[in-house]
């Protein structure tokens, strides 16, 4: 389990757990699962195009991303956020499926990007991996105080002259940042278990903000390395056991509350 | 379109299942749109796909495989929801979370086992055109329950839609409603999932339903035209599909476009439209 080549996934991971246990806190905070669900999920047909276009994966995720960002974001202005949350989602998902059916050479892969595999990262794309995180909880970081206040009194955010659409644009973002770097490794499907799992139980631990994100990414790595450490053993996908500890987490945290 | 359209298996068996799961999907879609709990509507569908993963390993009939386990993930919902749709959306989230979680290991084993390679794209994004006939009758079962649950529903569930408080002083019974709405909601994302793959079972529950209430100034009327939009573009979205073996457009020369990218393209264009229609009213 840590052998050489395992040493590529760790890294990932440790980079996966941080983004998500940051991000992650805020998406519980703000009650924004079906977006945190919805945009890792949507940027899987990019994967799949750019394997249509041979063009690198990273790219077709990004460019998904960024589609799905805008589109949640223009939709929900006119109407309700789900509703435009849950086409934007089929959108994305049904040019994948149209997608998918031109290529026949995918099974295995449309398996691995869905839920996830432990050697789903090269070393060169570790690179990528850790500047998307960082950017990622750069702009979470960034947009505390203005994330928290829109979150808990959104009326008095907007008093205070805090511009709550343009922070809602860089929320969303900072989800796509995150899917971009954790789908390789955990999946599609499955990233947003490993959001919002570790930071529903975090909030559980402290009501500061401070201590409680700190928590929330704290299980995420416990979480993540548990995921990666059974999936090596047992040879299941690495999504299975983010999702099934995930709901474990969030069992602990109402326990705990 | 050729002669002897409907005389063909296949398509007859897709578009009256299809029928039967956009006219369920529509119905109990408005009332889920209504309470704020679409993605619950998603997320059920999105689990169902592991019991359709499951049916696979077992050998049992998909249609029981992905009701049963929608069916039961609307029950863990109901255990762990809150009453603030935030807390209910995580809730539903992490429920959603386990079943993907079980949906991989179902997946896993359907490809380790059987050799069921395929399985993926099959449970996840359906293949209408390979519905076996037997089904027709079990599906068009689930429909008639879930309508004549909705036709019970649909009055407290409008009310408690407009204000939880005030259904409960008129002696609505709230959580007891809002169980059985998900238990049918269940019965439809497991319906739909059965025709256009699960994680696109989203777009008949949410699409016509938000067209409808768009478009129309009553509920029964937003009932109706979400109705009559959902069948529409399922039928329509087999259609197309059916017509497209005949079209060169694919890439690399392959003929044939998935039922589902023409089903979702169609209810955007319908919710696109509704949209349209009602700013042009005023």
């Amino acid at each position: 389990m840590f052998a050489a080549f395992m040493l590529d996934t760790w890294v990932a991971g440790l980079i996966v757990a941080i983004t998500a246990g940051v991000v992650g806190w805020f998406v519980v905070l703000r009650g924004a699962s079906f977006a945190a669900h919805a945009l890792p999920l949507g940027t899987f047909p990019g994967a799949a195009a750019a394997v249509l276009l041979g063009i690198a994966p990273s790219a077709g995720v990004a460019g998904f991303g960024l589609a799905g960002v805008v589109a949640i974001w223009v939709l929900g202005r006119r109407g309700r956020p789900e509703v435009a949350t849950a086409l934007t989602l089929v959108m994305l998902l049904a040019t994948g499926a149209l997608l998918l059916s031109w290529t026949d050479r995918y099974a295995a892969q449309v398996y691995a990007l869905l839920f996830g595999q432990v050697l789903g990262v090269s070393r060169a794309s570790l690179g990528g991996m850790a500047l998307a995180g960082a950017g990622a909880v750069a702009l979470v970081l960034a947009g505390f105080r203005p994330l928290l206040l829109g979150a808990i009194a959104p009326d008095l955010a907007a008093a205070r002259g805090a511009r709550p659409a343009a922070w809602e644009f860089g929320f969303l973002a900072a989800i796509a940042l995150a899917a971009a770097v954790a789908v390789p490794v955990v999946g599609a499907l499955l990233t947003f278990a490993l959001m919002v799992g570790p930071a529903s139980c975090g909030r559980a631990v402290s009501a500061r903000p401070e201590l409680a994100l700190a928590a929330s990414v704290a299980i995420a790595l416990a979480l993540m390395a548990g995921s990666i450490a059974l999936s090596y053993i047992t040879s299941w996908p690495v999504g299975c056991f983010a999702g099934l500890g995930g709901a474990g987490c969030y069992a602990l945290g109402r326990a705990l509350l | 379109m050729s002669a002897g359209w409907f005389a063909l298996g296949p398509v007859g068996v897709a578009l009256a299942v299809s029928f039967a799961a956009a006219l369920v999907s529509a119905v109990v879609g408005v009332f889920t749109v209504l309470r704020g709990q679409a993605f619950a509507g998603h997320a059920l569908g999105d689990i169902s796909g592991a019991g359709g993963a499951a049916a696979l390993l077992f050998g049992i009939r998909p249609l029981a495989g992905f009701v049963a386990m929608a069916l039961g993930g609307a029950a863990a919902m109901a255990l762990a929801g809150g009453r603030r749709i935030a807390e209910r959306d995580l809730a539903s989230g992490v429920v959603l979370g386990a079943g993907l979680g079980l949906a991989a290991l179902f997946l896993y084993l359907d490809a380790t086992m059987s050799g069921a390679g395929g399985a993926a794209s099959t449970v996840m994004f359906g293949s209408m055109f390979a519905i076996p006939p037997g089904m027709v009758l079990p599906a068009a079962l689930c429909a008639v329950a879930a309508l004549a649950a909705m036709a019970a529903l649909a009055r407290p569930l409008a009310l408690i839609a407009i204000d939880p408080d005030l259904a409960a002083s008129r002696g609505v019974r709230v959580r007891l409603v809002g169980f059985a709405h998900l238990a049918v909601l269940a019965l439809a994302v497991g319906l739909a999932a059965m025709s256009v793959g699960a994680v696109l079972a989203t777009a008949l529950l949410i699409g016509p339903a938000a067209a409808g209430l768009r478009a129309a100034r009553t509920l029964p009327g937003a009932v109706a035209l979400a109705a009559a939009i959902g069948v529409g573009a399922s039928w329509g979205g087999i259609g197309l599909a059916y017509e497209s073996y005949g079209w060169s457009l694919g890439w690399g020369g392959r003929h044939g476009w998935p039922v589902s990218f023409f089903v979702v393209a169609l209810v955007v264009a319908a919710h696109a439209g509704a949209g349209l229609a009602a700013r042009m009213r005023g």
